[in-house]
């Protein structure tokens, strides 16, 4: 097998709060293929984003290794964080304060190629102009500021900036959320079109199910730091195991009248993050909960590429 | 490339026309440049010697040859005047422009590092701030002593804490943005960061500050000259003008009130061009 774009092994990522240590990323393993997507789904504040952060080193790990491309990343300075970084980019959710509003949309785009000082002037016109061109900016937009543009075409200006350095692995952190379905649909057909003809490696993060769905080779189900389940796209929403993806399942609403949604309603508020005990983190609000539940959990294959991490799924299901 | 420098300067341009819009804020910019032009021009305009003394008008009132009248010493108020616009348009200026800098260097560590570095760099100010700034510049001006250059020093040490806490409210509101995250993940360095991208994002309110504190300054320093610490006479700065003239002031107001009346207008016009700048500047208000 190939050697995975990116290897997570173990990533632990905690900030010190006044209350206690904030378990954002608990113990985070995976991988990614080159040209995959990995979805990762949870609810907000599951630590979605500060796992795709933590990759890409705008946050420190506080324990656990990041491999890029067999190459381990996990503590650099310097020139090889530099160099790592590059490779390594993100798109944010955010398509307005994502962009500085006072510098064009050209400058935006230009500056990852500048800051690298790899480029003369001439090579820099030329790729930026390449690079609005290939996310579909229209060159008379080129002058125009942040705020003169719609969501749709700011998110392209933030997928330019991310593709200036050619990294192999983009983050995208929610990137479609904050964009009207119609212009959703044009952003996530542009990412895929541009991992088809670069190969990018994408780590998709989401709450949002039918785009997941749509994008995701294979998705990880994350609760409270934690990864509770993880397989390929096509599993999950057939077969899902584990009793919080089946609830978060349960709530995409259906448009089939012979089969209507059954929705399976989670009670209970999602727990403190903040030194949480052992075991497992959903157990307060499961329905199928035992004393068994408040042990520490350990992650099951229960088929080939199909991880669970519940002691009662053999039970459940 | 000159696309760019192009639009750079409609952003200069929409600041004014925005401006140009407040009539009041243009009668503020129209005096101010006109006292600018005066001050550099002063000797030429001036029709006597600010320091030439006729005896024979000593403490005259307005008259066709003596506009604002003579003070004391028989000298011509109106040339003084003129004369001294250089001294407190100067101060006001460079007392402005120094604090300025060293404040928004100061702010822009504090906000955008913050944690402890922040913590120190604001207590520090907390101190600084809690002396009455006209003490603290009288403070300031009897260590340096007085004289023109120590005034501007003084006046700029107690502009600094005020300038410096803006710009950190400004960097602190700015630093949560996401572009922010995306320039150090595109490897921008702090440097630039700071000032290529936070800065120019933080400026509005300080450049509104600025220039009102322009204002707060001349008149500041005309309160320093006239306790004796500020500018020495003979030079004829506003304050040492008025601080010069209280002992005359009822048997020959004139003294008094034209000194008096150039610090009040040219605070006023500064305060009218500030007030239009902080509007001009909001982007909540681009048409």
């Amino acid at each position: 097998m190939a050697t995975p774009v990116i290897e997570v092994q173990h990533l632990k990522k905690y900030f010190p709060t006044p209350r206690g240590m904030l378990h954002a990323v608990d113990d985070v393993t995976f991988t990614i293929e080159k040209g995959k997507t990995l979805g990762v789904v949870g609810e907000s504040g599951c630590g979605k984003s500060t796992l795709g952060r933590t990759i890409i080193h705008l946050h420190e790990s506080t324990e656990g290794k990041i491999f890029l491309n067999g190459k381990d990343v996990t503590r650099l300075a310097g020139k090889n964080l530099k160099a790592a970084r590059e490779k390594m980019q993100i798109v944010f959710q955010d398509p307005y304060s994502s962009l500085d509003p006072r510098k064009t949309i050209d400058s935006t785009v230009r500056e990852p190629l500048v800051v690298s000082g790899r480029y003369s002037k001439k090579e820099i016109d030329e790729k930026t102009e390449s690079l609005m061109e290939l996310v579909g900016i229209d060159e008379r937009l080129r002058m125009a500021y942040p705020h003169e543009l719609d969501g749709g075409r700011r998110q392209r200006v933030g997928i330019a900036r991310a593709l200036a350095l050619e990294p192999e692995f983009i983050v995208c952190d929610e990137p479609v959320s904050a964009l009207d379905v119609s212009i959703q649909a044009q952003v996530l057909n542009l990412l895929k079109k541009l991992q088809m003809e670069k190969g990018l490696t994408y780590m998709f993060v989401t709450h949002d199910m039918s785009v997941v769905r749509h994008i995701s080779d294979d998705i990880c189900v994350m609760y409270l730091g934690q990864v509770v389940e993880k397989c390929s796209s096509k599993e999950l929403f057939q077969k899902p195991m584990h009793p919080y993806t089946k609830a978060l399942l349960s709530a995409i609403p259906s448009t089939d009248i012979h089969n209507p949604m059954k929705r399976e309603i989670l009670k209970g508020e999602i727990t403190s993050p903040v030194n949480p005990k052992p075991g497992c983190r959903f157990a307060a609000r499961c329905p199928h909960a035992t004393e068994a539940c408040l042990q520490p959990q350990r992650q099951e294959e229960v088929s080939p590429g199909h991880f669970v991490t519940c002691c009662r799924v053999h039970e459940v299901n | 490339m000159a696309e760019v420098k192009a639009k750079k300067k409609s952003e200069v341009v929409r600041v004014l026309r925005q401006l140009s819009k407040n009539k009041l804020a243009v009668l503020g910019g129209i005096i101010f440049f006109i006292e600018v032009i005066v001050a550099i021009l002063a000797p030429v305009i001036a029709p006597y010697d600010h320091t030439a003394m006729d005896l024979m008008n000593i403490n005259a009132g307005p008259s066709a040859a003596h506009w604002f009248g003579c003070d004391d010493l028989g000298r011509d108020i109106f040339s003084r005047i003129i004369i001294g616009s250089r001294y407190s348009i100067t101060i006001g200026i460079c007392a402005i422009a120094i604090a300025t800098v060293i404040g928004c260097a100061i702010g822009a560590v504090a906000g955008y590092y913050g944690g402890w570095v922040d913590n120190i760099i604001m207590r520090i100010l907390d101190v600084i701030q809690a002396i009455p700034g006209m003490l603290l510049m009288i403070v300031a001006a009897a260590m340096l002593g007085p004289g023109f250059l120590n005034t501007i020093m003084a006046m700029s040490i107690g502009t600094i804490p005020g300038m410096a806490r803006m710009l950190r409210a400004q960097m602190l509101k700015e630093r949560g943005n996401e572009y922010i995250e995306a320039e150090t993940s595109i490897n921008c360095s702090t440097f630039r960061i700071i000032l290529s991208h936070l800065l120019p994002n933080c400026m509005s309110p300080i450049i509104v500050q600025a220039t009102m504190g322009v204002g707060q300054t001349i008149t500041l320093a005309a309160g320093l000259s006239f306790l004796g610490l500020g500018v020495q006479p003979p030079a004829p700065e506003w304050g040492a003008m008025l601080s010069n003239a209280r002992a005359f002031m009822r048997t020959a107001p004139h003294l008094v009130i034209f000194p008096g009346l150039a610090i009040a207008v040219t605070v006023l016009a500064l305060n009218l061009l500030g007030d239009g700048l902080r509007d001009a500047l909001d982007p909540k208000l681009k048409n």
